[in-house]
């Protein structure tokens, strides 16, 4: 009861990176609430994902399985995880901010006349004192996130409704297993007597999902560039350094759009979100929706011909200069100084 | 096939895209009258993909919804520009204060007022970016939902085929009548205005429009009825108050904070060869790479 349920999406036979994510989130908040986690998961053939769960904190696994849901559809996964939220009342139910996520959570909230907030990058616990009314809400979920384009962070409560409801941005939160593992229980719900027949009305007819073929949020070692880099021949420079690096290539959303490189190695806003322990930039001028994307990163180095650049006032090293220049010199005297 | 009635939910919004300095107070807040409002991008895609159907199927009708100011009347001029046939302009002080909760009963009410086959919104407004207004409103209206959607490939008497854009493929699905879709901004772009409907919508107005108006166009409007912005406040609709503005807002805004650059020591390397070797050196001897 009153616990914090994550919904947690699965790729074939594994668990979403993203939902894994959010328990590994929920379980450092159910600390400071004093309550457990749980997930919900609903697919075709499950078998097996609980240790998944388990692993990253869930204590109890609400499992529904249904041949008809293969693949992910609105309505039935609306009235199921509707039915478990009614009847466990948990206080805090985390989505990922994923197309899955974007669509299920606001069909929820409607239905359950509950607040909804999109596209968090941070959640914490605090009180909130209401003026008008006199009264302190004690232990309500913050829900943190980028507004009005980047421009503004804004925290969301929702004081009055339970559960309070949010979707997070995916690779913003940190996964970690827990250790030792603890085994939970799952708890088994009949999808036919929950989802109507009125649910199905939507058939999917084919689905091409492509593996991600890169995977620059897992990368340690990013390399991006920006406009600056200035054509496509170009990015080759910086394909040879992430080459004797170790590290993925990424881009700002004005190089991607220039067709310098791929739309899925855009990093911001609409692009992913990455923590590398590592990240160059090489000409990037630094736009509030890239940083967005990128300064959780431990380390910055920005190359910039402008030594004002934005950038500049997040990175840790500056070189001023063209990068035409200084990527080969640091591509030679790595080479040089390594092994 | 029967003709369809097509409605398309636009917000007019600030033009978040161009925050430029001069948008920037001197204390570092956005100055929201500086920016320009615009249709929401991704509305006009929504548009688009309704006109298309209407092109599909002769005699269907797009017609505009909206809820904002008084100003706001300006998108429902700027899609009768492009090929929708008239508008809707939701107004009222008792609306303002809404979340995506209050504003999705406020629209689902207006709609369920409204005959239609095809509710079609743009995925998301970029002063908010939260994309849930649409399936909230479907869930409101007790229809399903089609989101993410960057193409309706086919019309007919038993539904839509439609082409879902997701992050990193593509869903096809086929979704009976009635249903709200939400159209990602990788569906087409909305065509141009078209010059002959400039012409006959430029002097459409909203009955508040008319009221403000210096000349008196209340003849012209009574003459061509099409040049009549349809406006409804709360009580129009029938409403419950207290499920509008704040008090029917679940969600509250704690704090806001302006994003604003926190100027960091970064140490300056000189580009030339003995700098950028011991910089190079120093990140393999602390592990940073290598
Ligand atoms: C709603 C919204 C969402 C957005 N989402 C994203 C997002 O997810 N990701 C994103 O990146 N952007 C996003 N943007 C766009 C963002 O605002 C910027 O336009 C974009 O990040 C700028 O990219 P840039 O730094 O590559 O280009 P520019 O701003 O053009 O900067 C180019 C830089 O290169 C430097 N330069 C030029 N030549 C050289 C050279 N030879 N050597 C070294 N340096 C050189 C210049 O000094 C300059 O600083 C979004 C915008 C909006 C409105």
């Amino acid at each position: 009861m009153n616990n914090i349920i994550v919904y947690c999406e699965t790729n074939g036979n594994s668990v979403a990176e993203v939902s894994l994510e959010l328990l590994t989130k929920a379980r450092s908040l159910s600390g400071q609430l004093k309550v457990q986690v749980e997930a919900v998961i609903i697919g075709n053939d499950l078998k097996g994902l609980e240790d998944q769960l388990y692993a990253h904190g869930a204590s109890i696994v609400h499992k529904a399985e249904d041949s008809r849901l293969e693949f992910y559809q609105t309505l039935p996964h609306t009235s199921i995880v509707v039915e478990i939220f009614r009847k466990e009342e948990p206080q805090i139910c985390l989505f990922g901010a994923t197309p899955v996520g974007r669509d299920l959570a606001p069909r929820i909230a409607s239905s359950l006349k509950c607040g909804l907030t999109a596209d968090c990058t941070s959640l914490e616990i605090g009180d909130h004192y209401e003026k008008k009314t006199d009264t302190t809400f004690k232990d309500l979920l913050y829900q943190i996130r980028p507004a009005f384009g980047g421009n503004i962070v804004a925290t969301i409560i929702n004081p009055g409704t339970r559960p309070q409801l949010a979707t997070v941005r995916e690779g913003v939160m940190k996964r970690e297993e827990t250790n030792p593992v603890v085994k939970g229980k799952i708890k088994n719900w009949n999808v036919s007597e929950i989802a109507k027949k009125d649910d199905f009305v939507i058939e999917i007819i084919e689905r091409q999902i492509e593996e991600k073929r890169v995977n620059i949020k897992g990368s340690q070692i990013i390399v991006a560039g920006g406009y600056g880099v200035g054509s496509k021949e170009n990015f080759n420079l910086l394909f040879q350094l992430a080459d004797v690096l170790g590290a993925e290539v990424g881009g700002t959303r004005a190089a991607v759009d220039a067709g310098y490189i791929d739309h899925d190695r855009q990093i911001g806003q609409t692009g992913v979100t990455v923590r590398p322990k590592l990240y160059i930039a090489c000409g990037i001028s630094g736009q509030i929706q890239h940083r967005a994307g990128m300064m959780e990163s431990s380390m910055i180095i920005s190359i910039n011909t402008d030594a004002s650049a934005p950038i500049n006032s997040i990175a840790d090293y500056v070189i001023v200069g063209n990068f035409s220049e200084i990527v080969p010199k640091m591509i030679k005297y790595y080479k040089k100084n390594s092994k | 096939m029967k003709a369809l009635k097509i409605i398309v939910l636009a917000k007019q919004v600030p033009d978040t895209r161009n925050v430029g300095k001069d948008a920037m107070k001197a204390d570092g807040t956005v100055n929201r009258a500086a920016l320009e409002a615009i249709f929401n991008p991704e509305d006009l895609n929504a548009l688009e993909q309704a006109l298309r159907i209407k092109d599909m199927v002769p005699g269907s009708t797009v017609t505009l919804l909206t809820m904002g100011p008084g100003r706001a009347a300006e998108v429902i001029r700027e899609g009768m520009y492009r090929g929708a046939d008239n508008g809707y302009l939701l107004t009222d002080r008792k609306f303002a204060g809404s979340d995506t909760l209050a504003t999705s009963y406020a629209i689902a009410t207006a709609v369920s007022k409204m005959e239609y086959d095809i509710v079609v919104a743009g995925r998301q407004a970029i002063d908010g970016d939260t994309a849930q207004v649409g399936p909230q409103a479907a869930e409101k209206l007790g229809i399903p939902q089609v989101t993410y959607v960057e193409e309706v490939e086919k019309v007919d008497a038993k539904g839509l085929v439609i082409k879902r854009r997701l992050d990193n493929g593509m869903e096809r699905v086929k979704a009976p009548l009635p249903v709200l879709i939400t159209v990602h901004s990788s569906a087409p772009d909305c065509r141009p205005r078209i010059a002959k409907n400039v012409m006959k919508f430029k002097h459409a107005r909203t009955l508040t429009e008319l009221q403000d108006a210096t000349e008196d166009y209340s003849q012209m409007i009574n003459n061509r009825p099409y040049l009549k912005i349809n406006e409804w406040s709360v009580a129009d609709i029938g409403a419950d108050e207290e499920a509008l503005g704040l008090s029917g807002s679940p969600t509250k805004v704690k704090k806001i904070e302006n994003v604003v650059f926190k100027a960091n020591e970064a140490m300056v390397i000189q580009a030339n060869d003995k700098e950028i070797e011991s910089l190079i050196v120093e990140l393999i001897e602390n592990h940073t790479i290598g």
